[in-house]
């Protein structure tokens, strides 16, 4: 099962929910920490016996001697990254999504893609957690490609815990899309609710099943939970405020630590999720 | 000659903008026949990257052999340089005023992007 786990607020608790969540499972967890710009799931799991390596994409590259400045190559990128005005082209490697379209569409075969370093993945073990992580190369734009590099470590036979970056626009539909179930993690503020209605609108886009998890609920006003009924999105978990679980998280200790009483909340948590998935399977 | 200039108005009482990849229009100056016409550049306002290059493509497109605008960035600056389009800057006065200032030739011509991109 593929358990994404989401918001389009950041800092509402999407790596305290997903940390959680791994820790309340009584199987073996995968944790794709995807949240390449920002991964901190390992500062809350401490994984061991670390091994990492590069991720690269396909660039393109220039042979001048063969170009003819036809300009096809600029005119199949829609990313930006080849200006070809009826000249040799310009390139910009930092925009390119690698697709390889303009090494193809060459007819003079005067590209060809060079690999370039975009980030790493680092993975290690915690207890019955796999933890796989993607972090982003300073200065790189790019994140979609690395997310799905971490997510070629998705196995079907555990649970896949994907903590997904903030907001909803390329690196968050990387790291959800092809989830079994997306939890969008809010606060009650005007702000939570604002961000969370984006993040419903991108999922019912996607047509993906989701269920809403209320962070520090009972810190702001009703307004998230009035929203929820009137959409009839089931809010699946409330987790309360609690002093304690800031102040250990500000120490790199996990909600579970803290709040030991809250293992119930997302071991119903999960098991709602399952349920919900096998009713749709069904 | 024409000229381009960044604008969000329609005519030539309106200010320069400031911003070059999401400026959303350019206002193409004819020097020798005093007349203007306008090129779109909305399309680039909402694109979460490669605006500069793209507008930089519009004022290349639009046969424009000189650009005045308040700000560029590095990517639209390669995009115009290796075009041989000359790049000016000017304060957000009206699009007339900063048309005035580059025939008297008080407007300062670029060297280099004088901002970074996404600034």
């Amino acid at each position: 099962m593929r358990v994404a786990v989401a918001s389009g607020k950041g800092g509402t608790g999407k790596t305290t929910v997903a940390v959680a969540l791994a820790l309340a499972a009584t199987q073996e967890v995968q944790y794709l920490d995807c949240d390449v710009e920002e991964p901190n799931g390992q500062i809350f799991l401490n994984p061991k016996r670390i091994c990492q390596e590069a991720v690269t994409v396909p660039v393109p590259a220039l042979n001048a001697g063969l170009c003819n400045g036809c300009g096809e190559c600029g005119s199949i990128c829609q990313f930006n990254a080849i200006v070809a005005l009826k000249t040799k082209p310009l390139l910009f490697p930092e925009l390119c999504h690698g697709c390889g379209g303009c090494v193809k569409a060459c007819p003079q075969k005067a590209l060809y893609e060079q690999n370039k370093t975009i980030g790493q993945l680092t993975m290690g073990g915690c207890g019955h957690i796999s933890y796989i992580q993607g972090r982003l190369a300073v200065g790189e734009a790019m994140s979609p490609p690395l997310i799905r590099a971490v997510k070629k470590y998705l196995r079907p036979d555990c649970l896949n815990i994907i903590d997904s970056p903030p907001g909803t626009s390329c690196p968050m539909i990387s790291a959800v899309r092809g989830s079994d179930f997306t939890l969008l993690v809010t606060e009650p503020t005007p702000f939570g609710l604002h961000d969370l209605q984006l993040a419903v609108a991108a999922m019912r886009e996607l047509e993906m099943p989701f269920g809403v998890v209320i962070n520090r609920c009972d810190s702001g006003d009703r307004r998230v939970e009035d929203y929820c009924q009137s959409q009839q999105i089931s809010v699946m978990a409330s987790i309360p405020e609690q002093r304690s679980i800031a102040e250990a998280y500000s120490r790199g200790e996990t909600l579970l630590d803290a709040a030991p009483a809250m293992r119930s909340i997302f071991e119903g948590l999960l098991e709602a999720v399952r349920l919900s998935v096998a009713g749709r399977a069904a | 000659m024409k000229i381009a200039l960044t604008t969000s108005g329609e005519n030539l009482t309106a200010p320069l903008e400031s911003r070059f990849g999401r400026a959303p229009r350019f206002l193409l100056y004819d020097l020798a026949t005093d007349t203007f016409e306008l090129v779109d550049n909305s399309r680039n306002l909402n694109a979460a990257q490669g605006a500069g290059i793209q507008a930089a493509q519009n004022v290349v497109r639009a046969g424009a052999a000189s650009l005045i605008t308040g700000h560029c960035g590095p990517k639209a600056f390669r995009v115009l340089s290796e075009s041989g389009i000359p790049v000016y800057l000017a304060e957000s006065d009206t699009v007339a005023e900063v048309i005035e200032k580059f025939r008297n030739g008080s407007l300062p011509r670029q060297e280099q992007a004088d901002v970074e991109g996404h600034w």
